[in-house]
């Protein structure tokens, strides 16, 4: 049997790298074949590394993702990528099947989807944190700045020292654009504040080294700095570890992390990446879906500070106040808030 | 500012103090231990469930530990008993244990990436630190003044004499195997339940290896692999504080420079000084009876 010979010298000839590959696929191909056939909108979710119960970032994509399956009726698959090659292969895998919407988050994902969706041009595609200009991809972009500018006043409205912190996971753009406004919304209220600013680490396991995240925030409390800003992912928990241990406050990201440790997290900077993925999956489903960049800003809600029954007693009437006034001018373009995007 | 530094090294340098003990017994009973990552991530995790469950955090570490040595006693099977190439066992123990805990995690608790917090008055607020260090005595006189000491010595460097004195060899490094996934086994607890509040996903980030740098760094002796482990922690201190230090009054040095410097440490230490440093003569390679 020539045929079945040339197969497999075919087949082991190849790297085995390649071999993987396919074997993922098939893998992932099975169970997305599971899938039953029907009218139903499809929708495919790739979540970053910091998994669905990060509390953060991806919790609030998942959080999104979910309600537009209950409310809208959707079928709706996610995946979570276990490191950056894996991207690529999941996004493909979902564009092949009959899925409809096929949602990427984190820049992480920015060359995977520009691959996998020039290959698919007939399907949709959505993107969080990064622009990939093709006609089929939206891209879901946040003002960070903004949101940072009004927790960057709320934590300088409430320090006693005059010392604020920032941890941020990796020194990339997006992060300096978090902590560029932060910096700017704290010299806004008092111009003599010190903001000292500290990175977890220079890969992607940044994001989930909350032992690190701790010591970071140690190490700048016991220098006296009594409420930091983490924007680091599952690092984050360490921050407000560390704040639970000196009885200072931190700040959250993403999602609203008050109830994590209550009266200890001041406020947390909401990225309403749920309303953005829940309104992109609204509009795929009615047809609607366009191409393009979406910014999400203070005006659009899309960025804001959290206030609920866990930070009610600490986040004070007249800082509150003083915020909205300055969330107002931002909104109404009386400030002009430094954005790291254009500066570099 | 010297006393939050000192402590800030005590801290930091905590795990890899117990990792690079456990992987000291391993290698020095002749059996290279590159799973030292993966035994701690389960340790990690066993800790950080036993606590949840126990809500002590001794029980919970010594959960942690069995987690470990359960690890261990699989890579002993591989590297002892199956005498495969420890290297690729090593990394495939390191593999499923990154793959395992999320799995696990996502049975006990419905969530992949981390367990539940567990509360401060759970956790340890000290005790790892200084148990490192009575540890650290505790396997210097155990290598240097007791007949197991000098057991484990001869399987790594002597087998056959060893074996020839009538000791059981593969015995011995199973045994000195187990104490290495326990040890490493508390390390990832004290990284879980003393210098944070939850398991998370792949927490251990690479100081598994730092370990593993620590304990060739000091020559596979109890004593200076300690010194090792304190110096990596001191990089790392040094790092958190000098971030965003500006030399000289001008801009800051980049914190990509600056996050380099525990790694920079390793290499420059490991090129400068492990030309007299040696491996027990029979690490990696499985011993047989003819």
């Amino acid at each position: 049997m020539p045929r079945k010979k040339d197969m497999t010298r075919m087949c082991f000839g190849r790297s085995w790298s390649g071999l993987l590959c396919v074997a993922l696929l098939c893998l992932a191909g099975l169970g997305l074949s599971s899938v039953a056939m029907g009218a139903e909108f499809k929708v495919g979710l790739v979540l970053d590394r910091g998994g669905k119960d990060d509390k953060s970032f991806n919790a609030s994509a998942y959080e999104g993702a979910m309600r537009a399956k209950s409310k809208l009726g959707i079928f709706l698959k996610y995946v979570e990528a276990t490191d950056d090659n894996a991207f690529e292969p999941l996004l493909r895998a979902f564009a092949q099947r009959d899925f409809d919407l096929i949602i990427g988050i984190g820049f992480a994902q920015k060359e995977a989807i520009k691959k996998v969706a020039d290959q698919f041009p007939q399907k949709h595609f959505a993107l969080v944190d990064s622009i990939v200009d093709s006609p089929n991809v939206r891209s879901l972009m946040f003002e960070e700045h903004e949101g940072a500018y009004i927790i960057g006043s709320i934590a300088a409205l409430t320090s006693k020292t005059g010392k604020i912190g920032f941890i941020g996971g990796m020194d990339i753009p997006l992060i300096r654009r978090f902590e560029m406004g932060y910096t700017a919304g704290a010299k806004k209220i008092n111009p003599q504040i010190t903001v000292i600013a500290n990175f977890v680490g220079v890969t992607g396991e940044a994001w989930n080294n909350p032992p690190k995240g701790k010591e970071l925030a140690v190490t700048q409390y016991e220098g006296g700095v009594d409420v930091i800003f983490a924007a680091a992912g599952a690092s984050g928990m360490g921050v407000f570890d560390a704040a639970e241990e000196k009885k200072k406050f931190a700040i959250g990201v993403d999602s609203n992390q008050d109830w994590t440790k209550p009266g200890l997290i001041l406020t947390s900077m909401l990225k309403r990446i749920d309303e953005a993925v829940f309104t992109t999956i609204q509009e795929g489903q009615a047809g609607k879906f366009s191409g393009g960049v979406k910014r999400f800003g203070l005006a659009s809600r899309g960025v804001d500070y959290s206030f609920d029954q866990y930070n009610a007693k600490i986040l004070t009437e007249p800082v509150r106040k003083q915020a909205d006034e300055l969330k107002a001018e931002i909104i109404a373009g009386k400030i002009d808030v430094p954005d790291y995007y254009k500066k570099h | 500012m010297l006393a939050q530094l000192l402590a800030s090294t005590l801290r930091v340098s905590t795990p890899l103090i117990f990792a690079a003990l456990g992987g000291m017994f391993s290698e020095r009973a002749g059996v290279v231990n590159i799973a030292l990552e993966g035994m701690m991530l389960l340790g990690a995790f066993g800790a950080a469930v036993g606590t949840l469950v126990t809500h002590s955090p001794w029980l919970g570490s010594a959960c942690g530990m069995g987690a470990g040595i359960l690890l261990a006693a699989l890579y002993g099977l591989f590297a002892i008993r199956l005498r495969a190439n420890q290297i690729v066992a090593g990394t495939a123990i390191n593999m499923l244990a990154l793959g395992l805990t999320p799995f696990l995690c996502k049975i006990l608790y419905d969530v992949t990436g981390s367990t539940p917090p567990i509360p401060i008055d759970q956790r340890f607020r000290t005790a790892p630190l200084y148990l490192s260090w009575v540890l650290v005595l505790v396997c210097w006189v155990w290598m240097k003044r007791t007949p197991s000491g000098l057991w484990i010595s001869f399987a790594g460097e002597h087998p056959e004499a060893l074996n020839a004195a009538g000791i059981r060899v593969n015995r011995v490094r199973w045994l000195a195997v187990l104490i290495s996934g326990a040890l490493a086994g508390m390390g990832g607890a004290s990284l879980s339940i003393f210098l944070s509040s939850s398991f998370s996903r792949n927490m251990t980030a690479g100081r598994g290896f730092m370990a593993l740098a620590a304990l060739i760094f000091g020559k596979w002796k109890p004593v200076p692999t300690a010194i090792a482990c304190l110096l990596f922690g001191f990089a790392e201190a040094v790092q958190i504080r000098l971030q965003g230090v500006s030399l000289l009054g001008s801009k800051p040095i980049p914190v990509q420079f600056i996050q380099i410097l525990p790694y920079l440490v390793t290499i420059l230490v490991l090129a400068g000084f492990v030309g007299h440093s040696r491996a027990p003569k029979a690490a990696g390679t499985p011993f047989q009876r003819e």
